[in-house]
């Protein structure tokens, strides 16, 4: 994808980001006290969080030739994923178990986990 | 002086954000570049969009053909959590004049943070919080920009490198479940979450899972509001 087609993509993915995050101060100011907003405030965005690893988790494979998730059987992603989850219990440092998970995939996909 | 100081103190901060968005900017840079994103539409992305997830979410989208409708829906449902970050803020902004646009525009799930951990009401005023989210953006940027030079001058094996998002995922989940300390939506998540990729095919399987999650959310309120219980 190359000049016009990819300005056209790039600002229609730039006027959407900016709709959310403009909109509950043009149209929803007066409802801020509304007990469902609040509820929706509350539950949603952890929802939402959940419902995104669990995206990040599965086969994922949006490349048509290659894979983003490069390991074939999964197995590299759940391990890393569990570092991830033991770091973060662990030490809680939001950076180090980041980068402790991904390192650890990345080593498990490089040294050629995946067949 | 004073302003100096004022910026020192941003700086100081948003150094979490900087360590978090230089390699996280420097993955979506590399990813671009690999799927044939010239360097200055990456750059734009990060200038413009400044958004971490919907960034790798609009790679995966290009990388897939996908149309511009499909995009724009896409986007406002991954980008749908802002929605409450900003209903969480409206006082907070009142009266920020000419910086307000940008607040808004620069409200990243990290600047979020940073701003509402900031102290109540006296806490952080216009000014610092202008400081704080233009040097997030700036960090996101800079991280982009040496993701895009790494994967055209060097030959860095960066196979894997967008498990980092996956990780980021995990660690905001971890983290929402310690704040909030209740089983209820992450039950809702994952029975709408598996639901939908049983049901759904690929490119619906976000928009489903988050859609019917709010309905059930919807519903879970009616019947509290007329069960009355919690």
């Amino acid at each position: 994808m190359i000049g016009a087609s990819l300005l056209g993509f790039i600002a229609v993915c730039a006027a959407a980001t900016f709709a959310t995050r403009v909109l509950p101060f043009v149209a929803l100011a007066r409802q801020a006290d509304h007990p469902l907003i609040l509820h929706l405030g509350r539950y949603l965005p952890p929802a939402v969080m959940m419902i995104l690893v669990l995206y990040a988790l599965r086969d994922f494979r949006p490349l048509s030739d290659g894979r983003l998730n490069v390991a074939a059987d999964g197995w590299p992603m759940m391990l890393a994923s569990l570092a991830v989850v033991v770091l973060h219990l662990w030490r809680r440092n939001a950076l180090l178990s980041i980068i402790g998970g991904t390192g650890a995939y990345m080593a498990m996909v490089q040294l050629g986990w995946a067949a | 002086m004073h302003m100096r100081h004022d910026w020192q103190q941003a700086g100081v901060t948003t150094l979490p954000v900087m360590f978090g968005y230089l390699p996280l900017g420097a993955a979506f840079g590399i990813l671009a570049a690999e799927i044939g994103i010239p360097a200055w539409g990456a750059l734009l992305m990060s200038l413009i969009i400044y958004a971490g997830a919907g960034q790798f979410l609009a790679i995966a989208l290009l990388a897939g053909g996908a149309g511009l409708t499909e995009v724009a829906v896409a986007t406002l449902m991954l980008n749908s959590r802002h929605l409450f970050y900003g209903l969480s803020l409206l006082r907070r902004f009142q009266g920020a004049g000419w910086r307000k646009p940008y607040l808004i525009f620069a409200l990243t799930d990290e600047t979020y943070s940073l701003l509402t951990a900031h102290g109540g009401d006296g806490g952080l005023d216009h000014a610092q919080a202008f400081r704080i989210s233009l040097l997030n953006h700036l960090w996101w940027v800079l991280g982009s920009m040496a993701g895009v030079l790494a994967s055209t001058t060097l030959t860095f094996d960066s196979r894997g490198i967008e498990f980092a998002l996956t990780a980021l995922f995990i660690v905001l989940t971890l983290e929402q479940a310690r704040r909030l300390r209740q089983w209820l939506p992450f039950a809702i998540a994952l029975a709408t979450g598996v639901t939908a990729m049983l049901l759904l095919p690929e490119r619906h399987l976000l928009l489903g899972a988050i859609g019917a999650a709010s309905l059930v959310l919807l519903a879970n309120y009616r019947r509290r509001l007329s069960g009355g219980l919690a």
